[in-house]
């Protein structure tokens, strides 16, 4: 500092001796603040667990731990999750900190890609699963999990499971195999429930001739989703056509979406939901199905502008307010029958799965935990609209009509159950092409040759 | 509920969700605060430097972070970017040039590139036509702060709720139905009795979208062109006037000469902006019914599909579509200040 003439001033002499001390004082705040956020006394020994609490002794030991859950559920049904798993967390001390997201599905490969995967992820496709797989990730269930799994069927093992390996815990289950109905109006009407699937299209024909309301009301529009609900009426005719192996091996692509067994499936639906004289009640013609969102697809039901919905368990949310939703009530729901009689009891539904994206002793405490069957009742009790196809559930336990008729179609031993395709086809082509190309069906009148060769062209290689 | 025996735990928890709260805030905080006080122990001793390291160092310190900011910000993405459009999905393969392929050789990219050529053309083109004429006729009505408010406010609004209120305003029902859409509502007020369905009718749709960012930008676009046509030197359009310019001639001969290059900023501006829609087209059909458009489709092949290489090509295109303009913009931005 010698060149410079002018010596530095007393006031600038004092501020160069605060700046560092400030600095000290910074650093001295971080580090404190950071060593009391430690994860407390996870290493002490488990104490016991009595009274309510002594059922969750086999996750006790980890007091004081915090583990982080992301997934698509969002307020306020993710506050019967939390409030489900809240004396759990009181007894045993572990906090699960649950973050919803209705951008999940992008949103966590992202996330998970950038060494930011939280320790667990609520999944409800298995393609997506397989994908957060193949990064490398995921953590392989404790044995305990493994054994839970057995409560439930053992197809849903498999489709935890990627490459044969288990991966994660199926937590709830939807059944989509139902149409909406309304007992008030069938009745009035003298219409019955159809039993099979040439009941239901006698049925269709009978209601539109009656010159009323129309038989089907239909929306697939869901945003940036729009497609799905016509991706499940496919499904449901492909399952209920052909039976599990056809549709195992169309979701594996060994049978193609050009192969004659699903155009004519295609066909199927065509005279159904594609059919001018049938669809769309109360929204106008067949391509309104294409910009009507799913949510208000049954509104007509209520109105009387049209007759019936295929839509799954988890509409029943959408009824507004006051709907009665009961066998004798404005709306219920039957199962919706198989195309082919010979084709047992098809039921195709959904799921989400658990994945753990840490080993962590409390993560696998949690993870034991929310796939033991006492989680799945504690869920059910919580509130209605969850439906776990674990065998241990007590069925009595469920208080909604349409979440018990789920139950018992999930856990039927005779049922032919199937995930829903578009959910475990790849992300190109499930929740891409197929999307796209069905909503091409419907709004713009596609031929079925250029749908399904369009969809085919787009598989990934 | 009792929870006899485990009280220690249940305290934990409690103080834990807060203590959590509180170390985040001061973790928080104290980032904050070292960040402040390294940049002023930095701009101290970058301050206090003498003689020949004075210059560099000053450099060093001004453009430093703002140099390591576009560097992490900017050029790390966009070489990322370049790397990923030349591999396989999953960024595992080198593939070459087989994404680039595929955008110009399957139908549905083709669409989507003339859909976003289409919107480059026609929306910015009407936003500003419109925001010129408004600037004129509106520059000499009394009370044209308030009009100007009002042609303004729909700047505030964002695209995605801009795209909500026109999707309710294009929503049609069948013609035997109650209509809950102005447009077909209006439709049939004027004996229009069966109106198309607005969002599903190519190519008509593709526009229906742009009238939502007309909508929007025309403020923008009329406020600086406003600002412009008054800035023109009033001796100027006396002595046209003397020399018998009146009306459109005046217009099109002294004008917009005048105001050509702020003509082109705004013009190249809302270029920009409209290659980057995508809030639109996502929030009103997703796409669908043949509405894609590049940035969209980028984004659903990046982060819906899970096809990074694909998505790579896409932002790549929309990067060398957006570059010309950029630069452009800024050449006519540098010219216009040189010659104030």
């Amino acid at each position: 500092m010698t060149p410079n003439p002018t010596v530095p001033s007393q006031s600038s002499r004092r501020r160069l001796v605060a700046v560092p001390a400030l600095l000290a004082a910074l650093a001295l705040t971080a580090a404190c603040s950071n060593s009391s956020g430690g994860s407390g006394d996870g290493g002490g020994a488990a104490q016991t667990l009595t009274g309510d609490c002594a059922k969750y002794q086999p996750y006790a030991g980890h007091s004081g731990t915090t583990v982080t859950m992301f997934a698509s559920i969002l307020s306020p049904e993710s506050d019967n999750l939390e409030k489900s798993w809240a004396e759990f967390s009181k007894c045993t001390g572990i906090r699960i900190s649950y973050e919803g997201s209705n951008d999940f599905e992008s949103q966590l490969p992202v996330r998970v890609a950038g060494g930011n995967a939280p320790d667990f992820a609520i999944i409800p496709q298995p393609g997506l699963l397989a994908q957060m797989v193949k990064s490398g990730k995921v953590v392989k269930p404790p044995a305990q999990t493994v054994a839970n799994q057995d409560k439930w069927s053992p197809v849903w093992k498999t489709y935890g499971s990627v490459d044969g390996t288990f991966y994660a815990a199926p937590m709830s289950a939807n059944m989509k195999s139902l149409v909406w109905y309304s007992p008030k109006a069938f009745a009035a009407a003298g219409y019955e429930v159809p039993k099979t699937w040439a009941d239901l299209m006698t049925l269709s024909d009978r209601i539109a001739k009656a010159g009323g309301p129309k038989p089907w009301c239909g929306g697939i529009a869901s945003g940036t989703a729009t497609g799905w609900p016509a991706t499940d009426w496919l499904e449901e005719v492909v399952l209920g056509t052909y039976g599990g192996d056809v549709y195992d091996q169309w979701v594996g692509h060994q049978v193609k979406f050009s192969d004659q067994k699903i155009t004519t499936a295609m066909r199927t639906v065509a005279d159904w939901m594609l059919n001018p004289a049938w669809v769309n009640g109360g929204y106008g013609d067949v391509k309104s199905i294409a910009t009507t969102t799913f949510q208000d697809a049954g509104a007509p039901i209520l109105t009387g502008k049209c007759a019936m919905l295929q839509q799954a368990s988890f509409y029943e949310a959408q009824w507004p307010k006051g709907t009665k939703v009961a066998p004798d009530g404005d709306v219920f729901a039957f199962h919706l029958p198989a195309v082919n009689p010979a084709i047992a009891n098809p039921v195709e539904g959904g799921g989400e799965f658990l994945a753990a994206f840490s080993g962590r002793p409390e993560v696998q405490a949690v993870q034991n935990y929310l796939s033991s069957s006492d989680w799945a009742s504690s869920r059910v009790k919580t509130a209605s609209g969850w439906v776990s196809a674990n065998q241990g559930v007590d069925k009595s336990l469920y208080t909604d009509p349409i979440d018990k008729l789920s139950a018992e179609a999930l856990t039927d031993p005779s049922a032919t159950f199937r995930f829903d395709a578009s959910d475990m086809m790849p992300a190109a082509i499930g929740s891409g092409q197929e999307w796209k190309s069905l909503t091409a069906w419907f709004a713009e009148g596609q031929s079925i040759q250029k749908v399904a060769g369009d969809i085919d062209a787009a598989w990934p290689k | 509920m009792s929870v006899s025996g485990s009280p220690p735990a249940a305290d934990s928890l409690a103080v834990g969700a807060w203590g959590d709260a509180a170390v985040k805030f001061g973790n928080s905080v104290g980032a904050i605060a070292g960040f402040l006080g390294i940049l002023l122990v930095v701009f101290l001793v970058a301050g206090r430097a003498r003689g020949r390291l004075a210059r560099p160092l000053a450099v060093l310190v001004f453009l430093g972070p703002a140099v390591l900011l576009l560097v992490v910000g900017l050029v790390a993405p966009l070489i990322r970017t370049v790397y990923l459009s030349l591999h396989n999905a999953d960024g595992s393969r080198f593939v070459g040039g087989e994404n680039f392929g595929w955008a110009f050789t399957t139908d549905s990219v083709q669409k989507v590139l003339v859909n976003t050529l289409l919107w480059l053309l026609v929306a910015p083109l009407a936003a500003t036509g419109l925001g010129l004429v408004l600037a004129l006729l509106v520059d000499r009505m009394r009370g044209q702060s308030v009009y100007k408010s009002l042609i303004f406010m729909p700047m505030a609004i964002s695209l995605v709720g801009a795209s909500i209120i026109f999707k309710f305003v294009y929503e049609a029902r069948g013609k035997d139905q109650p209509q809950i859409g102005l447009l077909s509502q209006l439709a049939h007020a004027v004996g229009w009795s069966d109106p198309p369905n607005w969002l599903l009718s190519q190519p008509l749709n593709t526009f229906l979208l742009m009238v939502v960012m007309v909508w929007v930008q025309t403020g923008f676009a009329m406020v600086v062109l406003s600002a412009a046509i008054k800035a023109i030197p009033d001796e100027v359009v006396e002595a046209a006037r003397l020399d018998g310019a009146t009306g459109v001639r005046l217009f099109w001969y002294v004008t917009v000469p005048m105001i050509r290059t702020t003509v082109m900023v705004v013009l190249t501006t809302v270029m920009i902006i409209t290659l980057k829609a995508f809030d639109i087209v996502r929030t009103m059909t997703g796409g669908n019914f043949g509405t894609q458009v590049l940035a969209n489709e980028m984004y659903s092949q990046s982060f819906g599909q899970s096809n990074d290489g694909r998505g790579g090509a896409l932002a790549v295109l929309l990067f060398l579509a957006v570059l010309p303009l950029v630069a452009y913009n800024i050449v006519q931005l540098r010219r216009e200040r040189e010659v104030r």
